[in-house]
């Protein structure tokens, strides 16, 4: 073609690693180009700050009286609060020394002895253990029981039995005051 | 060109049972364009380009848009200010719709300068007829997602259009509806339709590149290839000439994005839709303006069957399909203006035309206006149907060149 005649005269000089050094430095600048385009759509799809800004969760647990559960949402999650009797705390203590799946103690995972907060998902496959109601099975350790593939957790939310490899995830959260908790 | 022969072995036990590998060969290096082209055929990759652009942008804002008039408005809001990037994906979203027009406009302004629809590129030419009718469809429908004011009342008007054809006129505008009027069943129907039409818009491109891969570019000087000397190949001549005007023309594009996103746009359309109110001077996008005055133009009866408002719809659609005639209302044996010493004033003057027409259609319907619009329009239908007709038979054109490459050869010489 036309332009044999510039190619040879590239190779004489060096033109050759000129040349391909241009195609390499252009793919970088293009490669790179590309990548930030991307992001803007990859991020997109994050979380919008409405979705953020509902993040946390306020309860106010002056009313839940002791034994009793409520369960709050948070982050479109069911949030386990459970205002614990005393056999249940003495029990969860007691089971520090048990043979744990997920070794952790009692004291690790509450703020407050009476107050268990827990997200109430299954670490098996997520669906919502029972437990939380009066008349739901509790499982062999009396905390929760999942009934989609039973996996038993017990009064500090620890795994027990079961194919779940891991206990009901603790939330991040504060007492406001003594009746109002942040969840988040 | 032939078949290339493939050596490592997973292509070549791919390609010989689907030739994937052989077409985008064929289209790439293996297609012969010619050597002539300028920059103004840049514009049909351009296209391309803004169409794929339109459709991913279009796909991610769809992710955050309800369809529904209590909340559409408000879920454009908030991808503007809640979704990470909301802002930039619907600007580039919208100012595209600008963009694809602008560039569609060149090229096919391209093709009237330089006779791009004769023989043997007449199915090329109507395919891209068929190509701007379908755009012209589905930006008008996704101007009416954002459930502004503009969005209301632009469907309102443009939806009313169709009540001008007789007996059947006022049934189409009802089955458009859904309703009585524009309303919710409207909007989820027009965005249906706005998600469908850019993959119809795909094929049909394939099917304009199919074309356009038969016959081969057509190029500045009008001639068909006669040698190998003609041509280059596609890949890599024109690829890296295509990717040059790409960015070139993404900083055009850009340029609007971040720093006059709305300057294309229309102030009403923040305001959400209301059905009580009609604001007080309603315009399409600057895009429908010339055929918006031809509409408008028609303020009389055609004779004594054609009311003015059906003659107004009429003569809107006609300003577009006698495009699809273009090949044969031209007689000429030349295509390129070139060497058309004559008539290549009367393309000037058609362009001019054309973007007085647009200026008059952002104009408040009254006088002078709507004289100056009737003018305009007479003339526009003049050029297609009398000028050209007359002037590609009387006119003596200049010489041909031999060849693409005896006259681009010689220019270098010189």
């Amino acid at each position: 073609m036309a332009d044999t005649a510039t190619n040879v005269e590239n190779k004489t000089e060096g033109g050759e690693s000129r040349r391909d050094f241009l195609l390499l430095a252009t793919s970088v600048v293009g490669a790179a180009g590309v990548a930030g385009a991307i992001w803007p759509f990859v991020d997109s799809m994050n979380p919008a700050a409405d979705v953020l800004a509902l993040s946390t969760t306020e309860v106010d647990i002056s009313q839940i009286e002791e034994g009793q559960s409520v369960t709050v949402v948070w982050r479109g999650k069911p949030v386990f609060v459970r205002h614990r009797t005393q056999e249940e705390i003495e029990q969860a203590a007691t089971d520090d020394a048990a043979a744990l799946v997920d070794v952790q103690t009692d004291a690790d995972r509450v703020q407050k002895a009476e107050w268990l907060i827990l997200v109430g998902v299954c670490t098996h496959l997520g669906c919502v253990p029972l437990g939380q109601k009066p008349g739901d099975p509790r499982g062999e350790f009396g905390g929760w029981f999942c009934p989609c593939h039973g996996s038993h957790y017990d009064t500090s939310g620890r795994i027990r039995k079961g194919p779940a490899p891991k206990n009901l995830a603790v939330p991040p959260y504060a007492f406001l005051d003594d009746e109002h908790v942040k969840i988040g | 060109m032939s078949s290339p022969e493939w050596n490592n072995p997973v292509i070549k036990w791919v390609d010989s049972r689907l030739p994937v590998f052989s077409l985008m060969h064929h289209s790439t290096a293996g297609y012969p364009t010619p050597r002539n082209l300028s920059y103004w055929w840049n514009f049909g990759s351009l296209a391309l380009t803004v169409l794929i652009v339109m459709i991913v942008t279009g796909i991610f804002l769809v992710m955050n848009y309800t369809p529904h008039v209590d909340m559409a408005f408000d879920s454009v809001e908030r991808i503007m200010r809640d979704v990470n990037y909301g802002w930039l994906l619907r600007y580039v979203h919208m100012n595209g719709a600008s963009m694809f027009f602008i560039v569609v406009y060149i090229h096919i302004f391209r093709g009237f300068y330089y006779g791009s629809y004769q023989a043997p590129r007449e199915l090329l030419w109507i395919l891209g007829v068929i190509i701007m009718l379908i755009m012209m469809g589905t930006a008008f429908m996704g101007y009416v997602l954002p459930w502004g004011q503009m969005s209301l009342w632009g469907a309102t008007v443009i939806t009313n259009l169709f009540s001008a054809f007789p007996i059947v006129g006022d049934f189409i505008v009802t089955l458009l509806w859904g309703g009585f009027s524009v309303d919710n069943p409207t909007l989820n129907r027009f965005f249906s339709l706005h998600y469908l039409l850019p993959f119809v818009l795909v094929g049909v491109v394939g099917l304009h590149l199919w074309a356009l891969h038969t016959s081969k570019s057509g190029n500045p000087l009008g001639i068909e290839v006669k040698q190998p000397e003609d041509t280059i190949p596609f890949h890599p001549y024109y690829t890296i000439k295509d990717l040059f005007g790409m960015g070139v023309f993404f900083m055009f594009f850009l340029a609007f994005v971040f720093w006059a996103p709305n300057y294309m746009g229309h102030p009403d359309n923040y305001i959400p839709a209301d059905p009580m109110v009609t604001p007080a001077h309603i315009v399409p996008e600057w895009y429908f303006l010339p055929f918006y005055a031809i509409l408008r133009a028609i303020t009389f009866d055609i004779f004594w069957f054609i009311p003015a408002k059906l003659g107004g719809v009429l003569a809107m659609f006609a300003s577009i399909l006698v495009w699809m005639a273009l090949p044969w209302l031209d007689r000429s044996k030349v295509r390129s203006c070139k060497f058309r010493p004559v008539y290549k004033w009367f393309f000037w003057v058609l362009l001019a035309d054309f973007i007085f027409l647009g200026y008059l259609g952002g104009k408040p319907a009254e006088q002078p206006y709507i004289i100056m619009a009737q003018l305009a329009t007479a003339y526009y239908f003049a050029h297609f149907l009398i000028i050209l007709p007359l002037m590609s038979k009387f006119e003596t054109s200049v010489e041909l060149p031999e060849s693409i490459a005896s006259a681009v050869l010689k220019k270098g010489d010189a």
